[in-house]
Parts: structure tokens; C-alpha cells; sequence
């Protein structure tokens, strides 16, 4: 997500494949020193309410996800 | 009747602006209008795109929709707000029932916390997502990515959004009355859509 902007895609492809992974971690990390945060939305196993995931480190994100979500850190306003 | 032909004159002069800016521009580059390349055309449209706006909000309820569930996303389109349960518990008998207070979450608004069980209003957390790349302008996300990020923020870590916020009492941002109907509101869709056990909304 971006202000004035919206959702962009930044990078896509299968991290099963190293070229695409490599590709996938670069921008990760870009977004996260640029200061983003970024989230997965997952079901809760125990609710069942959706809800989102916070993700601080490329390993984190769950194998199952399609898609990471990066958006502006929160701050006062 | 004067006044209202200089009027006109202003207004038809602003109008004219960028057409007038843009011919001086091709003067001074010695270029004419006729001869202008399929890139410059490309960059004059994008000064101004009335249709952005629009294309990103209607990419932003893809979104949201595709993130939050079925009750939310309902919530969101027919209310205008969705309401997140807040995972701590205020007595040990809140951990296994209701949850002890929730929000509202408002697109460009405070999000509002509030007590399910009564309707009382707590305070309000005025919260944002800056352009953090400093291109200038003071843009902002569309009305649903800025519903989704909080929403995103929320229901992943909790105790961090609500530290960065700004805390007030309902009020300063927020017409407490104004919020009060939306509980009404709210109780009243979620009777019309059969009972929830999530969360119990006291109708006032």
C-alpha cells in the first residue's frame, strides 16, 4: 500500500525457486529498511476469525501464504 | 452584473491555465503543438488523472475483502466502519466470553474503542500511515487500504498500534453522538443478520 497510490504489485513469484526467492527476500528486506511493515492475513486455527499476521523476518512468512502485505508504519496522528 | 462577467473571466481563466502554461512551454522550446511526441502526450495526461482515485479505492475494497471476512467485509460495505474484538482481557471471566471492549475502525477517523456489553465509549486512537518514501505532497492511502491497515495493525499486534497512537476521549475527532447511532446501527444490521456469538452488542 501506498499513500497516494494504493496497492502496487512490488514483486511476485514461487519461492521454490531460487532465482524467484532471491528476487522475493531482496524486496522484503527493501520494504522493511524503507520502514513498512508487513502482515499475511491467516485464519486463526483457535477463532477462526481472520486476522493478520505480522512479519518481521522473510522465514517467517507462512508457507501457505499467497501474498505479503506491506503498508506504512503507524503513527500518530 | 459586472461583477458576475469578472467572475466568469476568473473562473475561465484558471480553466485556461494549463493550456496557457503549456503553449508558453512549447514556444520556449520551439516545438509546435502538432509535433508533440506520443511521450509527451503520455506525460501530460499523467499531471492529472481524475480516474486514480477512483481505481485505487476500487483496488483497495478488492483487497480488503480479500483479507478480512465475510462479516467484516459486510460490516464495511453496508456501515462504512468494521468493529475488531480487543484480545485482552479486563477480568478473568473475559477470557472465556466476549471480549471485555472492541473498535471501530473508521477509514481516515480515530478508531474508537468501546465496551460491547454497554455501549460506553472509552477513547479514541487517532492513528496514521504516512508516505514514508518523502515524495512530498500530503498523500494518504485510500479510504479501505487505510480500513485494512488498521484493521492489519489491530488484529496483529495490538499493544504496538495503540502505543503509537494519539489517545484522546471520544470527542475531540469523533461526534460522540455520532458513534453511539453507529452502535445502534450496528446492533441493529447485526439483528437483521441473525444472531453472532462473537460479540454481544447492547442496543441503546
Amino acid at each position: 500500500m501506498k499513500p497516494g497510490h494504493g496497492e502496487l504489485l512490488l514483486a511476485e513469484g514461487d519461492p521454490r525457486v531460487q532465482e524467484d526467492e532471491e528476487r522475493l527476500v531482496e524486496e522484503f528486506r527493501r520494504q522493511l529498511d524503507e520502514g513498512m511493515w508487513a502482515a499475511v492475513p491467516v485464519t486463526n486455527p483457535g477463532s477462526g476469525r481472520r486476522e493478520a499476521q505480522l512479519i518481521r523476518e522473510y522465514a517467517d512468512i507462512p508457507l501457505e501464504a499467497e501474498r505479503v502485505i506491506f503498508f506504512p508504519r503507524a503513527s500518530g496522528g | 452584473m459586472l461583477l458576475a462577467l469578472l467572475a466568469l473571466a476568473l473562473i475561465a481563466l484558471v480553466l485556461a491555465a494549463p493550456l496557457i502554461v503549456g503553449a508558453i512551454k512549447r514556444r520556449r522550446s520551439g516545438r509546435p503543438a502538432r509535433h508533440r511526441s506520443a511521450q509527451d502526450e503520455l506525460e501530460a495526461l499523467s499531471l492529472y488523472d481524475p480516474g486514480r482515485e477512483r481505481r485505487a479505492e476500487q483496488r483497495a475494497r478488492e483487497l480488503l475483502r480479500s483479507c478480512v471476512n465475510e462479516e467484516e467485509w459486510s460490516m464495511y460495505r453496508d456501515l462504512g466502519f468494521i468493529r475488531v474484538a480487543g484480545k485482552h482481557a479486563r477480568r478473568e471471566s473475559d477470557k472465556t466470553g466476549a471480549p471485555a471492549y472492541a473498535y471501530l475502525v473508521y477509514p481516515h477517523k480515530p478508531i474508537v474503542a468501546y465496551v460491547p456489553a454497554s455501549g460506553q465509549l472509552l477513547s479514541e486512537y487517532c492513528v496514521e500511515f504516512p508516505d514514508l518514501a518523502g515524495t512530498g505532497g500530503r498523500h494518504r492511502l485510500p479510504a479501505s487500504d487505510d480500513v485494512l491497515a488498521k484493521w492489519m495493525a489491530l488484529t496483529s499486534d495490538e499493544d504496538r498500534v495503540i502505543r503509537r497512537a494519539n489517545l484522546h476521549l471520544v470527542g475531540r475527532q469523533h461526534d460522540p453522538a455520532r458513534v453511539r447511532r453507529d452502535l445502534w446501527r450496528l446492533a441493529e444490521w447485526e439483528r437483521r443478520r441473525g444472531p453472532r456469538p462473537e460479540i454481544h452488542q447492547k442496543s441503546r
